[in-house]
């Protein structure tokens, strides 16, 4: 089964899977998911074809996270070790945030000292969860994060929610504010913070900002309404992960309008019957 | 012959009303079961076997973590009602360890682990039900979860049991013809025709192994297709449905390349 070069333009979502002889290895060059064998190009994953010059990958449709640098991703912490965190990032290993990739609290700008090491607890624990950017990567492939801006660091007042990577496009802000008071991070490694909307005037570097909150560990004070809009954003999620539907700011903000228009509540959503018909609504509008 | 069941009986039938080469009836499901990053639910006939797979991931014993490779961990339990007699097998129980070593041996060249340094590929087999060709139904099952968690494989493994009734050659035993007769099961790699596994409990007539094997072979073939169409039309579902909402929002490729 040879492929001309016609195939690949064609829209490019030429489905393969593991075994299957995609192309010769001497008029291409293999990427990511292939391997030669007897000069041929031979898909090892499941997924689509994608095709840049002469070389030739497949994009599994089901797969861990990725990393890439610059990346935005939520995370948990799973170990405290000597200047390091180790954690979870929803990839083939964890990932490592150094104490000198942190920011201080109050923002002080100098070199870690030993006190510093000795107080990582009150910064990070284990199972805190934090939002951060891939920084880079170490020779093994781990991946090493920083949380070095005021918009990065521990999460409170929401639920996470897991979803496929694959699921999660690369958008111009991964912070998104809905209308119904709850902020959503997209992290590209497939974890979903869901939480409570920080006014604009009390955000992080403003005058009402209490740099020393940066790593409390308490939630604020969150009231019925906006407990009920974060479940029913989660659920939402959940619904359009299920049905394997690609998560943007504008089908979120559709879906919520539905559920509101239906009187679904938060529970409601998760009966399959529901869940069909809200993706069959916001898919078919445009 | 009164009560006794004939194991192939003069009209060229089994006890099960198959002809001699007949498989039994296969059924996949390769829907997310939980929060396994990849599983599988394969029924040959009777057996059922659940499969998930979670992985590749950090690998929580230390001592485990070979730095040049991921380190496949394979896990098998069965259910006390999966058969007959209602009998409880513990986690260390030989029988139990031992298929898992041989789950772990033919999936090891399979799989690219060289692209995972450092980290561990869980497969956790729950066997449901149990009519015989209980090793063919956990290797497919697991096949078919690797490929569903986006593992890289070589090529799909696909494994089937023979045996001889005096000198006719059978494919895929039941629980009943596989107390009764020798068995073999082999697994194949169908593309290369390569052979990772053969394993036999029984004693089996060297003169009658040859055609088995190559049976066994032959019969991996009609396996690999079923389990090729399982996971063509799964990945077809998850990319129609992915694409669906892409078209509508088309503007999100020109955002793409602006960032």
């Amino acid at each position: 089964m040879d492929i001309d070069d016609g195939d690949f333009e064609a829209g490019g979502s030429r489905i393969t899977w593991p075994g299957e002889t995609i192309t010769s290895s001497q008029a291409y060059m293999r990427g990511h998911g292939t391997y030669v064998e007897n000069e041929e190009v031979i898909a090892s994953v499941a997924g689509t074809i994608e095709r840049v010059n002469k070389l030739i990958t497949v994009r599994a449709i089901r797969t861990k996270y990725n990393p890439e640098v610059g990346d935005l991703v939520v995370a948990r912490i799973t170990e405290v070790q000597p200047r390091r965190w180790k954690v979870d990032a929803n990839s083939r290993q964890d990932a490592v945030l150094m104490l000198s990739s942190v920011n201080l609290p109050g923002g002080v700008q100098r070199r870690k000292l030993e006190s510093d090491e000795l107080q990582m607890r009150n910064f990070f624990e284990e199972g805190d969860l934090l939002v951060a950017e891939v920084q880079a990567f170490f020779s093994d492939g781990a991946m090493s994060l920083h949380t070095r801006s005021l918009k990065y660091g521990k999460l409170r007042n929401g639920q996470l929610v897991t979803i496929p990577p694959i699921l999660v496009r690369r958008l111009k802000s991964h912070f998104i504010t809905l209308p119904c008071g709850v902020d959503l991070i997209l992290g590209l490694n497939g974890y979903i913070w869901v939480s409570k909307h920080v006014k604009e005037h009390e955000q992080v570097g403003e005058e009402g900002f209490d740099a020393e909150a940066v790593y409390s560990n308490r939630n604020d004070l969150i009231d019925e309404s906006t407990r009920i809009a974060i479940s029913r954003v989660s659920n939402i999620i959940q619904v359009l992960a299920s049905h394997f539907v690609p998560l943007t700011d504008t089908l979120l903000l559709e879906a919520y309008e539905w559920t509101v228009e239906n009187d679904t509540d938060a529970k409601g959503l998760l009966s399959e019957d529901v869940g069909t018909a809200l993706v069959a609504t916001i898919t078919a509008r445009g | 012959m009164g009560s006794r069941v004939e194991i192939l009986n003069d009209g060229g039938f089994r006890s099960d009303g198959r002809r001699q080469y007949e498989l039994r009836d296969i059924t996949i499901d390769l829907s997310p079961q939980g929060v396994a990053d990849g599983s599988a639910i394969l029924t040959h006939g009777l057996t059922q076997v659940l499969v998930s797979v979670f992985g590749p991931r950090e690998a929580k014993m230390r001592s485990q973590t070979m730095h040049d490779r991921a380190n496949i961990n394979v896990e098998v339990a069965m259910a006390a009602f999966s058969t007959g007699e209602r009998r409880k097998r513990s986690r260390g129980d030989k029988r139990i360890l031992e298929m898992a070593a041989t789950i772990k041996s033919t999936f090891e060249p399979v799989v690219q682990t060289s692209l995972y340094p450092r980290s561990q590929i869980d497969i956790f087999v729950q066997v449901l039900q149990q009519d015989g060709g209980l090793l063919q139904a956990c290797i497919n099952a697991t096949t078919l979860a690797l490929a569903n968690a986006g593992i890289p494989l070589l090529d799909f493994v696909c494994a089937v049991t023979g045996g001889v009734h005096s000198t006719s050659p059978m494919l895929d035993l039941t629980l009943l013809e596989e107390n009764d007769i020798p068995h073999v099961t082999v697994a194949v790699m169908p593309k290369t025709d390569k052979v990772t596994l053969v394993t036999m409990e029984t004693r089996l007539h060297v003169e009658r192994f040859e055609e088995i094997f190559r049976l066994a072979g032959q019969a991996g073939k009609v396996i690999h297709g079923e389990i090729k169409r399982a996971i063509r039309e799964r990945t077809e579902r998850l990319v129609t449905s992915m694409g669906s909402s892409t078209r509508v929002h088309g503007g999100e490729d020109d955002a793409m390349n602006e960032y």
